[in-house]
């Protein structure tokens, strides 16, 4: 029997495998889908609950993450391109231009 | 028992190819490790009873942002890779360190939670005047949540221009 628990630990294991992406890449494309591999974690957990509690409200707040996740590539694969076009580099060590 | 199996079959995809994406070297190997773990997340949604968030799942995730990331990766034509850059003040252990930090906190969370005594079941939703998945999910989306989907086709509206403005040359 799968219980939604086995479904949050499979949730856990994934939004930590994002995180490890996210923490030791170099590759700023790789850490951005490191970041959708965590909202995929979020939204199985959600899903998850859905099924749960017999409601679809989890499955709507799902739709609402995608849709962010959506704005987010965009608006950062973006900012990717424009920073390419002046360094040439997707080394995230070398996007050092507003350090204080 | 055919649900179990199902259940660690997609798991041990999902996992395996999200640490496939995490540590491997080719991009665009990365790039398409990434579709077939949004597949695999898709096929997990149908053994949660969502068909509809599958569909959107891969329409949207496999479909279309992945093709995104693969212009990107097709644009910014790397001569030296990222990794061969090496910054002496980089703290990868640090990382790896946070990571487990996360980790540990997850744990915590499971283990209080296995602790406490289970609430009592949330009372029965007032029920839909609809039956089916996807009737169930297009009546929330446009009677309860209603201004949060207009929000999201706002935010989807201004994240198309500024995709624009930033990756234009010169407006």
């Amino acid at each position: 029997m799968i219980t939604p628990t086995h479904y949050m630990l499979l949730s856990a294991a994934l939004f930590i495998i994002g995180v490890i992406g996210v923490m030791t890449r170099r590759n700023i494309i790789i850490i951005f889908m490191s970041i959708e591999l965590i909202l995929n974690a979020v939204n199985i957990n959600l899903v998850a609950f859905s099924m749960q509690l017999h409601n679809a409200i989890g499955q709507v707040f799902a739709i609402f993450v995608i849709a962010v996740a959506a704005a987010e590539a965009a608006v950062g694969l973006g900012i990717i391109l424009a920073f390419y076009r002046n360094k040439e580099s997707v080394n995230i060590d070398e996007m050092n231009l507003m350090r204080w | 028992m055919a649900q179990a199996i199902a259940f660690y079959t997609i798991a041990a995809f999902i996992l395996g190819f999200a640490v496939l994406v995490v540590t491997t070297k080719d991009t665009v190997h990365s790039v398409l490790f990434l579709v077939l773990d949004f597949l695999f997340v898709a096929a997990l949604y149908v053994m949660l009873d969502a068909p509809f968030l599958a569909v959107i799942q891969i329409l949207v995730y496999a479909g279309g942002i992945v093709v995104l990331y693969l212009f990107v990766v097709m644009l910014v034509n790397l001569k030296r890779p990222p990794e061969a850059h090496r910054d002496p003040h980089r703290l990868t252990k640090l990382g790896f360190g946070l990571a487990g930090a996360v980790l540990i906190e997850l744990g915590a969370i499971l283990v209080s939670g296995y602790m406490k005594t289970p609430a009592a079941v949330v009372a029965a939703p007032a029920a839909l005047p609809v039956s089916g998945n996807t009737e169930q999910v297009g009546w929330l989306l446009y009677t309860s949540y209603l201004i949060p989907f207009e929000i999201a086709s706002m935010l989807l509206l201004v994240a198309m221009i500024g995709a624009i403005v930033l990756a234009k040359r010169e407006l």
